[in-house]
């Protein structure tokens, strides 16, 4: 059994590390540090620490005015808040002039579990992803959440990052991962279909590969972490090359990963797709686990669209 | 206080005012009202209070303003060519596509401009961004803001309010250009903020009633709010939407369009300005 971490777990580590080597470092939290994990930050840097309280648009036009004066802001909460709440703040405050405030979005999709569907952002990549000038990435384990991180701070300009409650499997080996913002990453080789996944679903991506293989069936696992701007190259030449797309998201599956994959294969490589995440659904209480199998987001489910699309391609 | 000064003061508003004028004329539409109600304010603030560099505008240690009521854009880009920020020229290409002067402040696109601001309620937020940035920094640069008093039903202004007040922002002065009038009508018929100095007291802020059109109690309030300290201080002053041109002032129809060449004229003729063209 890999190891478990959540990405947020990572994010509030990644803050901590990176904040000892960027003095210019700020990090907001609406009242969420326990559980945005930006806490640890609080801790080691209190006075680069703002707590905004329950106040989420105040906190992201605070941002927005903080990085005007050339520091780098990170401004935490859940995802719901973030992208939905905030969104205008996000738009008009950040996006629009530009301004280096990196999101840190915690707390996305159906993962959230018991809080139920009010606290679930389903929607989010959709809303950020149509936004000038912003950047999106959803890491799928801890040490890509690292890097993410990292390539956050570097890049200049807004950045999204979006990070899950639950623990995740380590897929990832800390000394060798290379990141590159925009770039996504063959996690797993493969002829006969390409599984395109984000976030937690890039693991149960590889579990139904392991499950596909069984059958016979060869599949490619692509973790697309950068969600905008999303590597085209990478999948035309999946297209090119195993003639099947699926698509795997914690999201809704208008707006999304899957939505941004068929745009790319639409305009360059026309190839027969199948898109898996919420159809006009919100999410609901539950174990994650068990909403997983609800939405049908499980390996097993993967595994089943994966043979049915490899079917479909003969 | 230095009469010289104050006159000076009191002509380049007149100035500044025919500018507006001329440039929401050229542009066919914008605010009128609320651009010229905020004029001596911001006149105040750019040729007296706040330490800047016209030729330098990025310049860190600045004093920084954030308009907050956005659409009075047309008030801060007239300041800002008259002080020296970019030819006034360019205020004649007010609102049309290319120009450096957007319909609402965009800091990507005019020197000067600190904070992109429109949609109302952000600017006093990211004005606190900024103050909160000097108390860490330890930097001693003061930041101004100007919010309009329709904008105060924006719920926004009052998460700032809290948090000013929280980190004891007294590097930062609100100004609330009380004119009374939002695009629907009267304040206090469309959604009442009133009373607004109280509200602002409540929230833990030193507050200044003052006259919003003399120079003398402009100055003055902003003395006091820098002598100020543990909060921030809010000075509401009280103005006339429309100060200058007989046919705009106290009109709420006058909020959102630009005078007509006919109307241009007859109020340059009552702000005793004459226009080369």
């Amino acid at each position: 059994m890999p190891e478990k971490i959540a990405t947020r777990e990572a994010y509030g580590k990644a803050l901590v590390e990176f904040g000892e080597q960027y003095p210019n470092m700020i990090v907001l939290d609406a009242d969420l540090s326990k559980s945005t994990k930006t806490e640890e930050f609080k801790k080691k840097f209190p006075e680069r620490f703002i707590n905004m309280g329950i106040s989420e648009s105040d906190m992201m036009a605070t941002a927005a005015g903080i990085a005007t004066t050339g520091k780098i802001v990170f401004a935490s909460t859940f995802a719901i808040f973030a992208a939905g709440r905030a969104f205008e703040q996000v738009r008009n405050s950040i996006a629009y002039p530009k301004l280096n405030v990196k999101i840190g979005a915690t707390h996305a999709g159906i993962t959230v579990g018991e809080d139920g569907g009010s606290h679930q952002a389903v929607e989010d990549i959709a809303l950020m992803r149509a936004m000038p000038n912003m950047v999106v990435i959803c890491p799928c384990d801890a040490v890509e959440s690292r890097a993410a991180v990292k390539a956050a701070i570097e890049h200049d300009g807004p950045v999204y990052l979006r990070f899950g409650r639950l623990a995740a499997p380590v897929i990832y080996d800390k000394d060798t991962f290379k990141f590159e913002l925009g770039r996504g990453i063959e996690t797993a080789p493969g002829t006969d279909i390409t599984i395109v996944a984000t976030g937690m679903m890039v693991s149960s991506s590889l579990k139904a590969r392991d499950l596909l293989a069984e059958q016979g069936i060869n599949a490619r696992v692509i973790d697309i972490h950068t969600i905008k701007p999303i590597d085209e190259d990478i999948i035309v030449k999946a297209a090119e090359e195993t003639g099947a797309i699926l698509t795997v998201e914690e999201h809704v599956v208008n707006g999304g990963l899957g939505s941004a994959v068929a745009e790319v294969l639409s305009e360059h490589r026309p190839t027969i797709m199948k898109r898996m995440g919420l159809y006009d659904q919100f999410g609901q209480s539950g174990k994650p686990e068990d909403l997983l199998k609800l939405y049908k987001l499980t390996p097993d489910d993967i595994a089943y669209e994966a043979a049915e699309l490899f079917k479909k391609k003969r | 206080m230095d009469q010289e000064k104050i006159k000076f003061l009191e002509e380049t508003a007149k100035l500044v005012r025919a500018d507006i004028i001329c440039s929401l004329a050229s542009a066919n539409s914008g605010h009128s009202g609320g651009s010229l109600s905020a004029t001596d304010i911001l006149v105040a603030l750019y040729f007296d209070v706040m330490n800047i560099r016209p030729d330098e505008p990025r310049w860190p240690d600045r004093d920084r303003f954030v308009l907050s009521k956005g659409h009075a854009a047309p008030a801060l880009y007239a300041v800002l060519a008259r002080r020296g920020y970019f030819s006034r020229d360019h205020l004649w290409t007010l609102r049309q596509a290319g120009s450096i002067l957007q319909g609402h402040p965009d800091m990507k696109k005019t020197p000067g401009v600190d904070m992109s601001t429109g949609s109302l309620g952000q600017g006093i937020s990211a004005a606190n961004g900024m103050a909160l940035a000097g108390k860490i920094d330890k930097k001693d640069y003061r930041v101004y803001a100007l919010l309009g008093d329709g904008e105060l039903e924006e719920g926004e202004v009052w998460e700032a309010a809290m948090t000013a007040a929280h980190y004891k922002l007294d590097n930062l002065t609100a100004f609330v250009d009380h004119n009374h009038l939002q695009i629907d009508g009267f304040i206090t018929d469309v959604k009442s903020p009133e009373p607004v100095d109280e509200k602002f007291r409540a929230f833990g802020w030193n507050v200044i009633n003052i006259n919003g059109h003399n120079f003398v109690e402009i100055l003055s309030a902003v003395e006091l709010a820098k002598a100020t300290k543990g909060k921030p201080t809010v000075i509401v002053a009280e103005t006339i939407k429309g100060k200058g041109v007989s046919f705009m002032e106290c009109q709420a129809g006058w909020h959102g369009i630009a005078p007509n060449e006919q109307q241009k004229e007859q109020a340059l003729k009552e702000l005793g300005v004459e226009m080369n063209a």
